[in-house]
């Protein structure tokens, strides 16, 4: 019997016709009380990472704080070098003739805010990564096609818990059902 | 569902035979005739760009029709227009995001696509213009052993940074767009090749849904700097010419006129490519007349806005009360650069008109006639800028004219040879469409259908 209550060592993947079956089932299988479901789709499906109760914040606020680090960077950069380190007088116009820094300022924070959204996207999705264990299926090649798959583990490793939950799955409209490594 | 809606997806279009259909473009599909003749023609068109480099770099920008008074000639007009048409590759891209509008999907890859080339060609000439290349990266602040500095207060300088950041911006922006995309490549690839490379490309995507809202996220972020980032560039640029005090440069209309002349040759550009690449891959049914009529308004809705520009520039002048700055104008209509004035305003106030009719703008030929039109009275608009306004400037004693050299000709012609090689092997290589961009479209379309 202990080794039956071990935790999963596979999961489901399931694949379903339309978004519209895949956000009711993710929606019924949170009900149900499962919280590791990982949702695939060809295309940004509206409702489905907030069904799953994620919400993306971390990359407006990555990009927000790298542009105002080098924004205060490339300012005291260019206040630095032209006041400090190389003064040089230019027409009798000061040395800190403010508004001459600002467009360098302006160019050096577009692109730190334009990093910092996408380093963070990579970073925050942890890609690259070769290897996911749904890529064993052979169903998901149709992920980047016109397939919605949700990817999820039974309660544990009994067959008795994966048969409750294919059963599950299949009456909320699953078409196929495939077993994969669990990651 | 709105009618005009409807005729912007071919009926029966699935996410299934969408995906078959751009993908196998690029996996399965032998290049069509068309498709080789213009590469043989770009790559010799290349081969001469290439030529002129080593030229270049051997003798010296001694072989450009530089002298003094016209210090600046071919090259920096090359630049101001291939930025120009990175511009509304960007634009059209973004501010389409952002308004949501539904004729985006079947355009935006290919636009993103030769704002990326064109920008490459733009970058290039500053550096091939400077004499010693070898050097440009003093430019750049770094601790060097001279302890020397860039000037910030100089123009010049400001422009490496526009240029700089423009590049990386558009460079990302494409390998956003197209990452979804590679991901369906790599899972469609029958060969070991394109499954390998599209699969290290694609950095392993798999369409998660909290990947997906991060990507939309950053996507958003992108296309919401694309429009500060766009007047920033061109805006620079143009500073490198009104910061000057020379008669014909010194505007403060500068930066919006630049921006504005950016937008009609780039969407220019875009309508050309479009009107090209529908035929030659047989996407009628995708890039509809309707994208054509979207494309034609823009065009003459930043045409008329040029034309005022031209207006205000003239009346500037004028009111200026300035001897010299009147001059500049009287010798821009009867000087020795006139008929580059002259065509110029035909082609960029005369033709356009032509876009108020509704049956021009939804013609394939004609918008194409037109939009050659618009992008060589650009570049005269570009070329009169920046050789008129010093052939003659305050010092009559120094007047002369300039005209562009062989040399001049030759990088000219070989950088739309560069542009359209790139685009060319592009397209074979990435899907034309953007897929991810099309599936939400038809599925948005489908859930009107079913709630109306």
């Amino acid at each position: 019997m202990a080794e039956q209550r071990r935790a999963a060592t596979i999961a489901l993947l399931a694949r379903f016709e339309s978004a519209e079956t895949l956000l009711a089932a993710l929606t019924a299988l949170r009900r149900d009380g499962h919280r590791r479901i990982e949702a695939f789709s060809p295309y940004p499906v509206e409702g489905v990472a907030e069904a799953l109760g994620f919400r993306s914040r971390g990359v407006a606020l990555a990009a927000l704080l790298l542009t105002l680090g080098v924004v205060t960077a490339g300012y005291f950069m260019q206040w630095y070098s032209a006041v400090i380190a190389y003064p040089y007088v230019v027409g009798g116009k000061p040395l800190h003739g403010w508004p001459a820094f600002v467009p360098v300022v302006v160019a050096l924070g577009l692109l730190a805010a334009v990093l910092g959204a996408v380093i963070a996207m990579v970073v925050g999705n942890r890609l690259p990564q070769p290897y996911h264990p749904a890529f064993e299926a052979e169903s998901f090649l149709r992920a980047s096609d016109d397939a919605f798959f949700l990817l999820l583990p039974p309660d544990d490793d009994s067959d008795e818990a994966r048969r409750r939950l294919s059963e599950r799955l299949y009456t909320l409209q699953a078409c196929e059902i495939e077993e994969v490594p669990r990651c | 569902m709105t009618p005009r809606h409807r005729s912007l997806l071919p009926a029966g279009l699935t996410h299934a035979n969408l995906t078959r259909r751009i993908s196998d473009l690029v996996l399965h599909r032998p290049s069509p005739p068309g498709w080789w003749i213009a590469l043989v023609i770009c790559s010799l068109l290349t081969l001469m760009l290439l030529v002129t480099m080593s030229v270049l770099f051997s003798h010296g920008v001694g072989i450009f029709g530089l002298n003094i008074p016209v210090a600046w000639g071919l090259p920096i007009v090359n630049t101001i227009w291939w930025i120009g048409i990175a511009h509304a590759g960007t634009l059209i891209s973004a501010v389409l995001l952002l308004t949501r509008q539904p004729w985006r999907a079947s355009i935006n890859r290919f636009a993103e696509a030769m704002a990326m080339f064109a920008i490459v060609c733009a970058g290039m000439y500053p550096l091939l213009h400077l004499g010693r290349p070898e050097l440009f990266y003093y430019l750049l602040p770094y601790p060097d052993t001279m302890d020397l500095w860039p000037q910030w207060r100089s123009p010049l300088v400001w422009d490496f940074f526009a240029i700089t950041m423009y590049l990386l911006f558009t460079a990302l922006f494409l390998y956003m767009s197209l990452l979804p995309d590679l991901a369906t490549l790599r899972d469609r690839a029958t060969r070991r090749v394109g499954q390998y490379g599209y699969a290290i490309l694609a950095l392993g995507w798999r369409g998660s849904a909290t990947h997906w809202a991060r990507y939309e996220k950053a996507t958003l972020i992108l296309a919401a700097l694309a429009t500060p980032i766009v007047v920033t560039v061109t805006g620079i640029i143009s500073l490198d010419l009104s910061v000057s005090i020379v008669p014909g440069y010194h505007f403060t209309i500068f930066p919006p006129y630049f921006v504005a002349g950016a937008l009609f040759s780039g969407f220019s550009t875009v309508a050309l490519l479009a009107v090209l690449l529908r035929s030659l891959f047989g996407l009628r049914d995708l890039v509809t007349d309707t994208h054509l009529d979207y494309l034609g308004r823009m065009m003459l809705f930043f045409g008329l806005i040029v034309a005022y520009a031209y207006t205000q520039e003239m009346f500037t002048a004028w009111y200026s009360g300035e001897d010299y700055y009147r001059h500049v104008y009287v010798d821009r209509w009867t000087g020795p650069y006139a008929p580059a004035w002259w065509s110029m305003i035909v082609c960029n106030v005369v033709l356009v008109q032509l876009l108020w009719f509704r049956r021009v703008r939804r013609h394939g030929p004609a918008m194409l006639c037109l939009a050659l039109t618009s992008n060589l009275g650009m570049w005269l608009e570009r070329f009169q800028i920046v050789f008129t306004s010093t052939h003659a400037d305050y010092q009559p004693a120094n007047w002369d004219v300039n005209w562009p050299t062989v040399w001049d000709w030759a990088a000219y012609l070989g950088s739309l040879g560069l542009f359209g090689l790139l685009l060319l092997l592009f397209v074979r290589l990435m899907p034309l469409i953007s897929m991810h961009d099309m599936r939400a479209l038809i599925a948005r379309q489908r859930e009107e259908r079913d709630d109306g």
